[in-house]
């Protein structure tokens, strides 16, 4: 692949697609969660753009709604709601050490190379640059499954749970131009009642263990205690 | 087709109208009545389907054949059936103090909600449209989990929600890949619709769409329960209401795997290897034996029985895979004994457990003697899952066994171990339970155990001879998934 000859779009969509894997690698890495809130934002914002610039270049205004989208809830209005329970519960000054950082960084390497094994005979029918793009969707989707698993705050799984609909809608945008527009529709109806149903959950779990770190919620298991 | 929208719209009354209904008590008859309208029309949509064959509505968004009509209809009885038992229940729940007259309101409106979702998954024709309700049924149900918000309950409800929004995501990716495969055969917005897929299946790439129906399986087999990834089901099923136990077990673990089988038929036209049909069959056989092995150690009745459901779920699956006419004829028919076995046990386990006032197996005992109608309601429920003849579940299961004779010899005495298996779990929990004495003090309870004798006549019906216009049915649903019919 030479990157001289591509267009300006696909440069730009590598470059994002860079940034946006970036993005996860850095909440990855993050114990405060004040600042991993802060990186989930930009990366919202990093998948707006992508929209922008993929509305703007192949011409599909309806990729400006589904950016509009995007920018409301993943940029402002979920990061909101999380830094309000964070400042809430006041643990914005703790800071999580993560148990086995090096270790996480290097499944979430690991990770990356897995996508790319998995996806690698996409590239028969189209570009590198979509198996690039396609590769960096899924590894994000698969580094917010590691998020969740090394983090124990509510909050971060939210940001982790997030961040994998990020990957999801990258890989749309990217690959097929945007899904057709009602299941955009109904995708974003669902982010916004799953955002909402989080900040319920957020309370109920406050009012019944006190405490916003979900090692505690432990009382379900097949083990004999 | 105006039956397809009357069954869409009549559940979405039903949310506006619980939701903004203000406060009144007669609400579990209402969500009776809105359940029965449905039903009829789910009825007539069948009517239609059985006169005319396949149904696409004008602008492609619905598609009615005869695969998803039956569920439909299946999905609309055991709605309607668990509604009739949830009303007095809640009521009962209520007078304990467990519940405050704005979380009923929330019950009975997300009821409706998670119907709505329901059918929608099985009406739809477009595959993303299909995911977004996959994902609303979660969310709808999610808060009911948690709806006595004791702490095991919240902790139940975030498992639930993490683990299956999470395991969905990945069917959504699964869809995109599929979305991407069909644009490279023809562009434009219908291209996700299953219609458009389906005739050209042969056209898509096929090594794309198995990575896709991997990723579909992961996600939508989060939803069947599907081991490893089943952790929340008992989970949910344990600390819910019961009602919803009901359903969750009769209709959404059925509406997932009809996702999957859909998804199968796609990949099945596109490429020759059968990938998705061993990995439905090591998936399905997996549940299957450590769903059996589990029910041994449970010390909850709902947990028991929502291993139970994993088991028979696993079945399905493997059932599935295995794909010949006999397989999937099998795996139809045990779809509907199942649900309706299922959800009548749910419903006397729900009286059993406000009986004895606790859903600990040690703690329940002489069901009979208190109040014969749960206690024999229970253990015929329990004989007619555990696959005795003459009921439906033993027709289906001895199919399943059949087809796996003829194609996998091998796997079949597997199949033998783990009924057997299930078989004893099951009969060590329920025995002391129904037989013995009642402990001093325990009374029988207001209990309306119709939906039970209903659901268990029709699966002894089912057992014993199916109704010609159903094998029907299932023969031209078979013929629909596996290209031909099994008789």
């Amino acid at each position: 692949m030479n990157l001289e000859q591509t267009d300006f779009y696909t440069q730009a969509i590598l470059s994002m697609a860079a940034l946006v894997g970036l993005t996860s690698f850095l909440m990855l890495g993050q114990g405060r969660l004040l600042r991993l809130i802060f990186v989930f934002a930009v990366q919202g914002f990093l998948l707006t753009l992508t929209t922008v610039l993929a509305a703007y270049s192949l011409n599909n205004p309806h990729l400006y709604i589904s950016a509009l989208l995007t920018l409301v809830l993943k940029v402002i209005f979920i990061p909101w709601m999380l830094r309000r329970e964070v400042l809430l519960m006041n643990t914005h000054r703790d800071v999580q050490a993560l148990a086995n950082k090096t270790v996480v960084m290097l499944g979430g390497a690991s990770l990356m190379v897995f996508s790319y094994y998995v996806l690698h005979p996409i590239v028969q029918t189209t570009s590198p640059v979509m198996l690039n793009a396609l590769a960096v969707s899924l590894s994000v989707v698969l580094l917010g499954m590691l998020l969740m698993i090394s983090h124990r705050q509510a909050v971060a799984h939210v940001v982790g749970f997030m961040s994998i609909e990020n990957g999801l809608f990258f890989a749309a945008i990217v690959a097929t131009k945007g899904m057709p527009m009602v299941v955009e529709l109904g995708v974003a109806f669902d982010v916004l009642v799953a955002a909402v149903l989080f900040g319920i959950f957020f309370l109920h779990i406050r009012t019944s263990i006190d405490s916003l770190d979900v090692d505690l919620l432990n009382k379900l298991n097949e083990v004999d205690k | 087709m105006i039956a397809v929208y009357l069954v869409l719209l009549i559940p979405l009354a039903g949310i506006v109208f619980f939701a903004l209904g203000g406060h009144r008590a007669d609400r579990g008859k209402l969500n009776v009545r809105f359940n029965a309208i449905c039903l009829l029309a789910t009825i007539w949509l069948a009517v239609n389907v059985l006169n005319q064959g396949t149904i696409l509505s004008d602008n492609k968004a619905f598609l009615i054949d005869p695969f998803n009509v039956y569920l439909i209809v299946l999905t609309a009885f055991v709605g309607l059936t668990t509604s009739i038992f949830s009303g007095p229940y809640m009521a009962h729940e209520k007078d304990l103090g467990k519940l405050t007259d704005n979380r009923l309101k929330l019950y009975y409106s997300m009821y409706q909600g998670f119907m709505l979702a329901m059918y929608l998954v099985l009406t739809t024709n477009n595959m993303g449209i299909m995911w977004v309700a996959m994902e609303g049924a979660t969310l709808a149900t999610v808060m009911l989990v948690s709806l006595y918000r004791t702490p095991e309950s919240i902790e139940a409800a975030w498992k639930y929600f993490i683990l299956c929004g999470v395991g969905i995501a990945q069917a959504l990716f699964g869809t995109i890949l599929l979305y991407y495969a069909a644009m490279q055969i023809g562009d434009g917005e219908s291209s996700l619709l299953w219609s458009v897929l389906y005739e050209n299946a042969s056209k898509l790439n096929p090594e794309i769409l198995e990575i896709a129906f991997v990723f579909m399986l992961v996600g939508y087999g989060t939803k069947i329960g599907l081991v490893p990834l089943h952790n929340w089901l008992p989970d949910a099923h344990s600390e819910g209401p019961t009602p919803m136990s009901a359903v969750l077990s009769g209709l959404l673990l059925n509406d997932a795997l009809y996702a999957v089988v859909r998804n199968k038929m796609l990949v099945d036209g596109a490429s020759h290897s059968h990938i998705a049909g061993y990995l439905m069959m090591g998936f399905g056989l997996l549940s299957f034996l450590v769903g059996a092995l589990f029910l041994h150690r449970q010390k909850d009745i709902k947990r028991l029985f929502s291993y139970s459901s994993i088991e028979h779920m696993g079945m399905m699956t493997f059932a599935f895979g295995i794909g010949g006419p006999m397989a999937t004829f099998a795996a139809l028919l045990h779809m509907t004994v199942h649900s309706l076995t299922k959800s009548a046990i749910f419903v006397t386990v729900g009286h059993a457990s406000q009986l004895a006032g606790t859903q600990s197996i040690d703690k329940i005992r002489g069901l009979i003697k208190t109040q014969p109608k749960v206690g024999w309601g229970l253990l015929i429920g329990t004989l007619a899952i555990a696959g005795f003849p003459p009921f439906g579940v033993f027709t289906s299961e001895f199919l399943v066994l059949l087809a796996t004779m003829h194609s996998y010899p091998w796997l079949a005495p597997l199949l033998l171990l783990g009924i057997g298996i299930a078989f004893a779990g099951l009969f060590r929990h329920i025995q002391p339970m129904v037989y013995g004495d009642k402990p001093e003090g325990q009374q029988p309870v207001k209990a309306n155990l119709w939906p039970v004798i209903i659901h268990l006549g029709l699966v002894l019906w089912l057992g014993l001879a199916i109704p010609e216009f159903l094998a029907n049915w299932f023969s031209q649903a078979t013929l629909l998934i596996s290209g031909s019919t099994p008789l």
